[in-house]
Order: C-alpha cells, then sequence, then structure tokens
C-alpha cells in the first residue's frame, strides 16, 4: 500500500497541474476541480494496487475527476431545484454553459497557461498570485506554502479562499489574455514561476533540499512562456537562469543529502546540457539589449558554468554583474552577493569592509545570510572566534534544515580545529 | 454581469479651458454611445462636485448632517457606469476607455461587481436596474 501512495504522490506532482487547469476549464470552478481531482487521486491509492497501474496515469485521474464533476454538477443542479425559499434574480447574461464531453476533457497545452494567467492575474495581490500558482500549478500543500513564506498555515489557507472567492465572484476570466495586454501580464506570471522554482530548488523546510519535479515544472512554465512570447528577453532570461541553477542539482548535495557550497562542488556531476542550453539562452536575450534582473542574474550563473574549476571562476566578472544588478534590484542579497564577489577577486578584507557597512544599520540582523556570509570571510581569513560567533548567529536564524546542518558543520569544523591546538590560533 | 464602473477625480486641481471639458464629454459619449450600441449599457450619470456633497449619519438614534463628502479624500466619487459585461477582463477593458479627469485633475475607476438581490414575492421582474440614460 505505501508502494501505491508513493507512485500516487509522484503522479500528483507531475500531472496536478495539467489536470487541474484542465479540469477547471471544463467546470469553471477552482474549488470544484480541486475537490474532484483529490477524489480522483484517493481512488487511485485504493485501485491501482488491486487493478494495476495505467498506462496513463494522468488520463485515468483526468477521467475520473471528469465523472466526479458531472456527479457534482447533478447534485448542485438538483439542490438548486429543490431549494425554493430563495430564488435569485436571474442575471442578464447567460451563466456559460460547461462541456464535460470526453472531447473536451482532453488536456490541451494552452489550458495551464490560462490557469498561469489567472493566477496571476493583476486583479488579485501578488500573495494571492503566488499562493494560487503554487497550490494549482505548482501542486504543494497549503502547509508547503506557508512554510515557504514562514507564514501561519491558516493565513495561506484565508488567502488562496478569498484568491478564489475575488476569481468567482468578480469573474475574473479563465482565459489567456490578448496579445495587446500579454507583456504586462508577464511580469507577474515570471515573478511567480521564478518563485515556484526557488521553492523547488531550496525548500525552507523539509528533509531534502531540492524538489526536482517543482524546478522541473518551473522549467517547463518557463519553456511555454518562451514559446508564447520568443521576443520577450527577461523570459529568456529566467529560462536561462532556472536552467543554469538546475544544472548543479546533482552536485549541490553529496549522499548524505548535505549542501555542498558551490567551491566544493564536483563538476563533474554538472549537467553541461542545461549549461550549454543555459549559457546559449543569455546570449540570445543580451543580443535583444533590453537588460533585466532575470538576464543579469542567468549570465552571472553562466560566467560560474564556464569554470571547469572553482579556482577558474571569473570573479571580477562577477562582481561587475552584481553591481549592474544592484542598479536594477538593489535588494540585501544582491549587495551581499556582490561584496563576496569582492572578497574573491579583489581580497577577503574588503569584501569583509563591505559586508559590514551592509550591516551597520542593523536592519540585516534577522537575515541569516547576513551572518552566514560574514561567516564565510571571517573563516577563510582565519579570524576563527569571530567566525564561529557568526556561524551561530546565522543558525540561530536559517529554517532551510540542510543549509542549517551545513552551518553546524562549518561551526563544528571550527570548534574542533580551535580545541585540538594546545595555543589558540591568534589571527 | 453588471458591474459599477466608479469613476474618482482629483477635485480642483485647476481651471478646465472649454476645449478640455468638450473632449472629456466626448470621450464620455463614445463609450455610451458604443456600449448602447452593444447593449450592455444600463446607466451612467456624472455627479456634481463634492462642494455640493451633503453626509447624513445615526450617532446614538439620531440623524446628523454633515456639510461635504462623506471623507476628504485627494479623489472623490465624480460619477458612475453601469455595464453589462462577460467577465472582468472586459469591464477593466471599458473603463480604460473612460475619461477620468472629470474634474481637470487625475483620476481612477473602481471596477466593483454588482450583487444580484434575492427576488422578493411580489415584487416586480425588472424594477432593479439603474435608469438614467444622457
Amino acid at each position: 500500500m505505501a508502494d501505491a501512495t508513493a507512485l500516487v504522490e509522484s503522479v500528483f506532482r507531475q500531472e496536478s497541474g495539467r489536470i487541474i487547469a484542465t479540469l477547471i476549464r471544463l467546470s469553471g470552478s477552482f474549488d470544484l476541480a480541486e475537490e474532484a481531482m483529490q477524489e480522483a487521486f484517493t481512488s487511485a491509492v485504493s485501485s491501482w494496487p488491486e487493478n494495476g497501474v495505467p498506462d496513463n496515469p494522468g488520463a485515468w485521474i483526468t477521467t475520473v475527476a471528469r465523472r466526479k464533476l458531472i456527479d457534482f454538477v447533478r447534485r448542485e443542479n438538483t439542490r438548486r431545484d429543490k431549494q425554493d425559499a430563495i430564488s435569485y434574480e436571474t442575471e442578464s447574461s447567460q451563466q456559460p454553459e460547461f462541456d464535460l464531453s470526453e472531447d473536451a476533457s482532453m488536456m490541451y497545452s494552452d489550458d495551464r497557461l490560462r490557469l498561469m494567467f489567472t493566477c496571476c492575474h493583476p486583479a488579485l495581490n501578488i500573495e494571492a498570485q503566488v499562493a494560487l500558482t503554487l497550490r494549482t500549478l505548482g501542486g504543494l500543500t497549503t502547509a508547503e506554502i506557508a512554510r515557504a513564506f514562514l507564514l501561519p498555515e491558516p493565513t495561506l489557507a484565508q488567502r488562496l479562499v478569498r484568491a478564489k472567492s475575488k476569481i468567482r465572484t468578480a469573474r475574473i476570466p479563465y482565459e489567456i489574455p490578448p496579445i495587446h495586454m500579454l507583456p504586462e501580464r508577464l511580469t507577474s506570471v515570471q515573478a511567480v514561476i521564478y518563485l515556484v522554482f526557488n521553492e523547488g530548488y531550496s525548500a525552507t523546510a523539509g528533509d531534502s533540499l531540492v524538489r526536482k519535479e517543482l524546478c522541473m515544472e518551473a522549467i517547463r512554465l518557463g519553456r511555454t512562456l518562451c514559446e508564447l512570447l520568443p521576443k520577450e528577453p527577461e523570459n529568456i532570461g529566467l529560462l536561462a537562469l532556472m536552467l543554469l541553477h538546475d544544472s548543479r542539482r546533482e552536485a549541490r548535495t553529496n549522499s548524505k543529502g548535505e549542501l555542498v557550497p558551490l567551491e566544493d562542488q564536483d563538476r563533474s556531476l554538472w549537467n553541461y546540457e542545461h549549461i550549454r542550453e543555459g549559457q546559449e539562452l543569455v546570449e540570445r536575450a543580451l543580443r535583444m539589449q533590453r537588460i533585466g534582473g532575470y538576464q543579469l542574474q542567468a549570465a552571472i550563473a553562466a560566467v560560474h558554468g564556464h569554470a571547469k574549476a572553482a579556482a577558474d571562476t571569473d570573479w571580477h566578472e562577477i562582481a561587475a554583474l552584481y553591481r549592474e544588478l544592484a542598479r536594477i534590484s538593489p535588494t540585501p542579497v544582491v549587495a551581499l552577493n556582490h561584496a563576496v564577489a569582492v572578497a574573491m577577486s579583489a581580497g577577503l578584507e574588503k569584501g569583509l569592509g563591505l559586508i559590514d557597512q551592509l550591516g551597520a544599520s542593523g536592519e540585516l540582523d534577522k537575515y541569516y545570510l547576513f551572518h552566514a556570509a560574514r561567516a564565510d570571510i571571517l573563516r577563510r581569513l582565519g579570524r576563527k572566534q569571530e567566525a564561529m560567533d557568526a556561524y551561530e548567529k546565522a543558525i540561530a536564524l536559517v529554517t532551510n534544515r540542510v543549509e542549517d546542518a551545513y552551518l553546524q558543520r562549518r561551526l563544528a569544523q571550527l570548534r574542533d580545529s580551535l580545541q585540538s591546538k594546545i595555543l589558540p590560533e591568534i589571527s | 454581469m453588471r458591474y459599477m464602473l466608479l469613476i474618482y477625480s482629483e477635485a480642483n486641481a485647476r481651471v478646465q479651458s472649454d476645449e478640455e471639458r468638450q473632449k472629456t464629454m466626448d470621450g464620455h459619449w463614445a463609450v455610451m454611445d458604443e456600449t448602447k450600441k452593444l447593449g450592455i449599457f444600463r446607466g451612467a450619470e456624472p455627479l456634481e462636485p463634492t462642494n455640493t456633497a451633503t453626509t447624513i449619519r445615526m450617532q446614538e438614534g439620531k440623524v446628523v448632517t454633515v456639510d461635504g463628502p462623506f471623507a476628504e479624500t485627494k479623489e472623490q466619487l465624480a460619477g458612475y457606469y453601469i455595464l453589462d459585461c462577460k467577465d472582468l477582463d472586459e469591464a477593466i477593458s471599458w473603463a480604460s476607455k473612460i475619461p477620468v479627469n472629470c474634474w481637470s485633475g487625475r483620476g481612477c475607476i473602481e471596477v466593483r461587481p454588482i450583487r444580484a438581490l434575492p427576488v422578493r414575492a411580489e415584487q416586480p421582474a425588472n424594477g432593479q436596474y439603474a435608469t438614467s440614460v444622457r
């Protein structure tokens, strides 16, 4: 029974976005589609061990879910007919007819685009957009999304309820926007896809650092976006960025599931097909001469991809790219990454100086990455006690279990090296 | 579904020329004509500026009457449209065609779906639509 559940879960991860997109088109309702799909997956868990796994699990689920939708609609119509207490004034525009036939049930690739643009409709606030996309297209549970954004689960659940209610009550259409609206609507879609990718790339909670399927889903969505609007360099930049990050997936964690930092990674494990594709895409995007955040981040990742070994990394180029990026996107992460690049190219003390400057206001005190970056440079400088203090601060703030473990290991290494010397090292 | 498009405009920004006033009015006529032709127009009216407004509230069971709009905001309600649109995007596309500089300043349009009222037993069938045509 455990096998069946695991299999169904993997089918869910891979297919639920496509399935629910089609079911929403068929039923016109997020809630009904979700309910029908859940019930279909529950049926699968009991049916597949007995009757065997179907050749096309996704189609099986869709068919079963569709039948449940038909049942729901029948039940709903019966309930309405029976209700004579309140009747509502008829809408002047007709209720749309929903076609639940077999032909209509075929999963059109358009359906995911419809879902994507609907989830990312500007009439929804950005938090709602992200939550809804992750829930429906990404297939994450409410709990997983809540953890990713460090929110209580009921808050996230409310967000989803309100978003679906807005879609229903204000009649946000389940359509791909007309061509003249697409560029505008694209920015939110890009942001959400990238957030989905990041959720898969570095889950902020849970036992594994990487959620492969989520990254693949984000990349799939990114490819579809590029097909639809090939002349948008930021779409291409986004896809390149995701491919380049994803190329390092196998090398990012070791056999024990521990985080391996970039400089220690076994580069023979990098996916060079992804890297080549990513680099080509970066070049293609930059040629369009409309620079943007995704393109720059992708360019940085491409520089890493070029280096056969960590020592070959062109840190000057990376520092320069981070300076450009800081102009468009002056966030603490960018500033910290720039400081690290400076440390690696122009000297550790210089980099540390930049980081301390950033931290002067105290704004970054609660940000684990600030302390982790400081700790790293202090460690390289041999300032062990200070490094240990900084690692401890980072550990107190980090939420990702795997990153936590990495920081703990660094701390332990320093402790051991301090204890193993008769005289403490003065640095 | 019917949507109300509420036009909010900056009041008293500056005095409009006759030309500007005409341009604004032409913009409104255009939307009204087009939507009537499509059979989706349900009403539209401009409002007199907020210096003509009076607000009443109930305070401790008594009616209190106060000069002015309910809130002193930069943008004030200037008028409304009611359009019968198939979805929010259609309502938004009409909203983007409606002039918002009714009082010569900047403005915005709030798009809100109109809620269906329950029908009472003796209610005549079509009393609910906003009347007014200009």
